[in-house]
């Protein structure tokens, strides 16, 4: 409580008013009303349109929704929209929620809609725009009030999975609102469970529960969303109770937590697909012999070598040792249960002589030299996984060095392609797999919008051709089969990039609280409950 | 006085000037923020927009020369991740900055002095021993596992003081103070006395040699043989003679506590510069790295000014013109 910087005579008046509203408002006894929560970002806006960045997402879902929302078992739910279908192979028809109200109040119609996906190309500024899920849309047509038809230049079957990450804001809000106006919280635009108190930079955000919301109410009246990023500041926090939940729990106290009867842990497969990119070009930098001598022929370029490095990488001592079972053995793009899974891709087991074999036909019967490179600041105990990899390709014969380096740094040399063999996660949101398929396997078009991260240069024709077809095919389930052939190819067949598991994402609470975990690692505090 | 004052002010501008062609060259050289900055699932359009919208599509002088035209009127430019001033940006950190170092040098002084001095006064007793081993621990300990420990024994075991954040605030001349408020005052305890540590083992050095090296003295003799009570002899005379060092010393370190809590804001989540600082390298943030960086070479300059000449009136001895060769 802050009551001490008020004079005394109020400090005790207001006491006696909190005691008042806290009985008043507890009819079962129950639990405190206000929620504090550890997070391991430090998001720096709650302008929902202008930064595209997870953190800043994931915080803003407590003030925003979008038409369309990700539910905790990753699949598409309705949100500020109740259905949608297509009319045409050009437009999508959204029927919008009756009687949602914003903020300040105001109704909720279609005519917010048609603002909200207005705004990100408005703003000039922004590092990272979501105009990347608006762009295709050409026309927008109001119905009705509650009635709204999208069209696209060409078929867009992904347009209500694009719609997940566009939130909606008041028009009468937020038309004339910069950044900074929704930052200091001047705008009162959303519709979601919470409203902004306050935002400070670097420190916190303060919520507080809006009662007009149309949907369950959120437990806790008010919520506080504190920005620890700092891994054992966060650990300290929460055991010394000055937060109730965190998110990332450190993967060594894991089990130190899990046998703490004060604490409650939460663990959720995540969509984060963890592989190595492996350099599909002619020459590749940090390729040598095994004596250190830079070879002219790239033996990455030989799908043998490749499954190879597959067979010698041992997924189930990475997961269950290295990352203290915080990882699961996983190939596929779309995880179990994800919309386009397919279960005919599984991951390679070890396979040590099968390896050698594959070396030897390849014309590398005693292995090669290598450089492998990842982060050592950005995925669960990364620098250990690469590590580990090392060793397993040294045993096989492929001598390895690692190199990790600060994401920071790691990330730009690896979008120039100065590196060729390296570690990279992706988080495979929207409920749908296309977004690495199209990032990181398709062959690089600049006017396609294709393969941007596209780091291994690996390129197919049969890949990209089912992979287009896939993206504008409107048939769910056509769709689902274009999907899960266009993985087989590149990854079963082509063995183009090597997948290695997906991260298993915590969270821990103390004990009372409870929290519905979810795949894209979002806290979300609608989602905690007393217990 | 005049001639110093303006030399000394053109040799900062120059640092300030190798300072910024310094950050700018080494903050592009890490890579380019784009790559971190944009979403995964955007496109090479978006890609080119981002470069463009930011200024990153110009060659590197360029850039700099716009940096360097636009910074004469005062102006470091917007930050590539807020979109804000990255001056405003810093400006809005920097009371809580202030707030801890100050608490910090308070705690180093009011700690630091009279174990120095009686360390100093009894250097052979076991209390003077102690005193100093202590110092040893402190200098030598690193600040981060101090931390940590600190929030360890008094927030998850003892449970009696706050693991992280700054409490709350009240406006005292228009900027927010926490050191006025209860809450304020347990959450800024543990950091400012993290902070502290190695400049209270420095205080108590210095003190402990000054005070050594003054007892010896003539006027301490005459003092006592004057029949002065010891207190006052220490108090006053021993004191006044030894501070001159102290001050010019905690001066120059001021200057270290407020531009380098980084690590200290790090642990204990307090939403200073520090902080800040971090937080913008790790997204090649240029602009606020740069500002930041200039702006406590300008505090040091300023800091050192100020003891240069905080030093010529208190030591007539000392010219200000040789001091500035």
């Amino acid at each position: 409580m802050s009551s001490s910087i008020l004079p005394r005579m109020t400090t005790l008046r207001a006491c006696f008013v909190s005691l008042a509203l806290a009985f008043a408002a507890a009819p079962h006894g129950a639990s405190a009303q206000e929620l504090k929560i550890g997070l391991s970002s430090s998001p720096v806006a709650v302008d929902p349109h202008f930064f595209n960045n997870d953190a800043v997402s994931a915080l803003c879902s407590h003030i925003y929704e979008p038409l369309v929302a990700i539910d905790a078992d990753g699949k598409l739910a309705p949100a500020l929209a109740v259905s949608w279908r297509t009319v045409n192979d050009t437009t999508w028809e959204f029927k919008l929620r009756k009687g949602v109200k914003f903020h300040d109040g105001s109704d909720f119609t279609a005519d917010d809609v048609i603002f909200s996906l207005e705004r990100p190309a408005t703003i000039a500024n922004s590092p990272s725009s979501f105009t990347t899920y608006t762009k295709s849309i050409v026309a927008k047509k109001v119905v009705d009030p509650l009635t709204i038809q999208l069209t696209t230049a060409a078929p867009a079957p992904l347009l209500p999975n694009d719609l997940t990450r566009i939130f909606i804001v008041s028009r009468k809000a937020a038309e004339k609102a910069t950044t900074d106006d929704f930052n200091q919280g001047k705008v009162e635009g959303g519709t979601g469970p919470f409203k902004l108190v306050k935002f400070s930079k670097g420190e916190n955000l303060q919520l507080a529960r809006f009662d007009g919301y149309w949907g369950n109410k959120a437990a806790w009246s008010s919520v506080t969303l504190k920005f620890l990023p700092n891994d054992p500041a966060r650990m300290a926090a929460l055991l010394s109770s000055d937060v109730q939940l965190i998110e990332n729990v450190q993967a060594n106290l894991v089990s130190q937590f899990k046998s703490n009867k004060d604490l409650n842990v939460f663990e959720k497969m995540s969509n984060r697909y963890m592989f190595l990119y492996t350099d599909h070009r002619d020459t590749s930098p940090f390729v040598t012999d095994k004596a250190g001598k830079p070879l002219d022929k790239n033996p990455l370029k030989d799908a043998r070598v490749r499954e190879a490095i597959s067979k010698l990488i041992d997924r189930n001592t990475l997961t269950e040792k290295v990352l203290d079972k915080l990882g699961v053995p996983n190939a596929n793009p779309a995880p179990p249960g994800m919309f386009g899974h397919n279960p005919n891709l599984k991951p390679d087991a070890l396979d040590i002589a099968g390896a050698k074999k594959l070396l030897a036909e390849a014309g590398y019967p005693d292995g090669f030299g290598i450089t492998i490179f990842g982060p050592n600041d950005r995925f669960i105990n990364d620098e250990q996984v690469l590590q580990a990899i090392g060793q397993m390709l040294t045993r096989g014969g492929i001598v390895t060095k690692v190199q990790t380096q600060p994401m920071a740094t790691y990330i730009p040399k690896a979008a120039k392609k100065e590196l060729g063999f390296g570690l990279l996660g992706w988080g495979v949101g929207g409920g749908e797999p296309s977004s690495p398929l199209r990032g990181v396997l398709a062959t690089t078009d600049k006017d396609k919008g294709l393969g941007a991260s596209n780091w291994s240069s690996y390129s197919n024709p049969k890949f990209d051709a089912t992979l287009v077809e896939a993206l504008s095919t409107i048939d769910d389930k056509k769709r689902e089969k274009l999907f899960q052939d266009a993985a087989e190819i590149a990854i079963k067949n082509d063995h183009a990039i090597i997948p290695l598991y997906n991260q298993v994402a915590t969270w821990a609470s103390r004990k009372g609280i409870r929290y519905t975990p979810r795949p894209d690692e979002a806290t979300l505090a609608q989602f905690v409950q007393p217990e | 006085m005049l001639v110093f004052l303006l030399r000394r002010v053109m040799q900062s501008g120059v640092a300030l000037l190798v300072m910024s062609v310094l950050v700018f060259v080494g903050v592009y050289a890490i890579g380019n923020p784009i790559d971190i900055l944009v979403n995964p699932e955007a496109d090479s359009a978006e890609i080119e927009r981002a470069t463009a919208a930011l200024g990153l599509d110009r060659p590197l002088w360029t850039q700099y020369l716009i940096f360097l035209q636009k910074a004469f009127s005062g102006d470091f430019g917007n930050s590539f991740v807020h979109g804000s001033s990255a001056t405003q940006l810093i400006l809005h950190r920097m009371p809580a900055t202030l707030e801890l170092a100050f608490a910090a040098l308070v705690i180093a002084i009011v700690l630091g002095i009279p174990l120095g001095l009686w360390a100093g006064l009894r250097p052979e007793s076991a209390s003077g021993r102690t005193i100093m081993g202590l110092s040893i621990l402190g200098f030598s300990l690193p600040t981060f596992w101090v931390g940590l420990m600190l929030i360890m024994v008094f927030s998850v075991q003892l449970g009696w003081l706050p693991s992280n954040g700054r409490g709350s605030t009240v406006d005292l001349f228009g900027l927010p103070v926490s050191i006025l408020t209860w809450d304020g005052l347990k959450h800024i305890l543990m950091p400012a006395l993290n902070l502290a540590l190695f400049k209270i083992s420095l205080v108590i050095r210095l003190t402990r040699a000054g005070t050594q090296e003054a007892m010896l003295q003539d006027y301490v003799r005459f003092a006592r043989a004057k029949g002065l009570k010891a207190s006052r002899i220490v108090g006053v005379h021993v004191l006044k003679n030894i501070l001159i060092p102290i001050v010019t010393v905690l001066g120059l370190e001021l200057g270290s506590l407020i531009a380098f809590a980084v690590v200290t804001e790090s642990i204990f989540a307090w939403p200073g510069m520090g902080k800040l600082l971090i937080e913008s390298i790790s997204l090649l943030d240029r602009p606020v790295v740069v500002a930041y960086l200039l702006i406590v070479v300008a505090m040091f300059v300023v800091i050192n000014l100020i003891v240069d000449i905080l030093y010529s009136l208190l030591d007539p001895r000392i010219r200000l013109n040789a001091a500035a060769d």
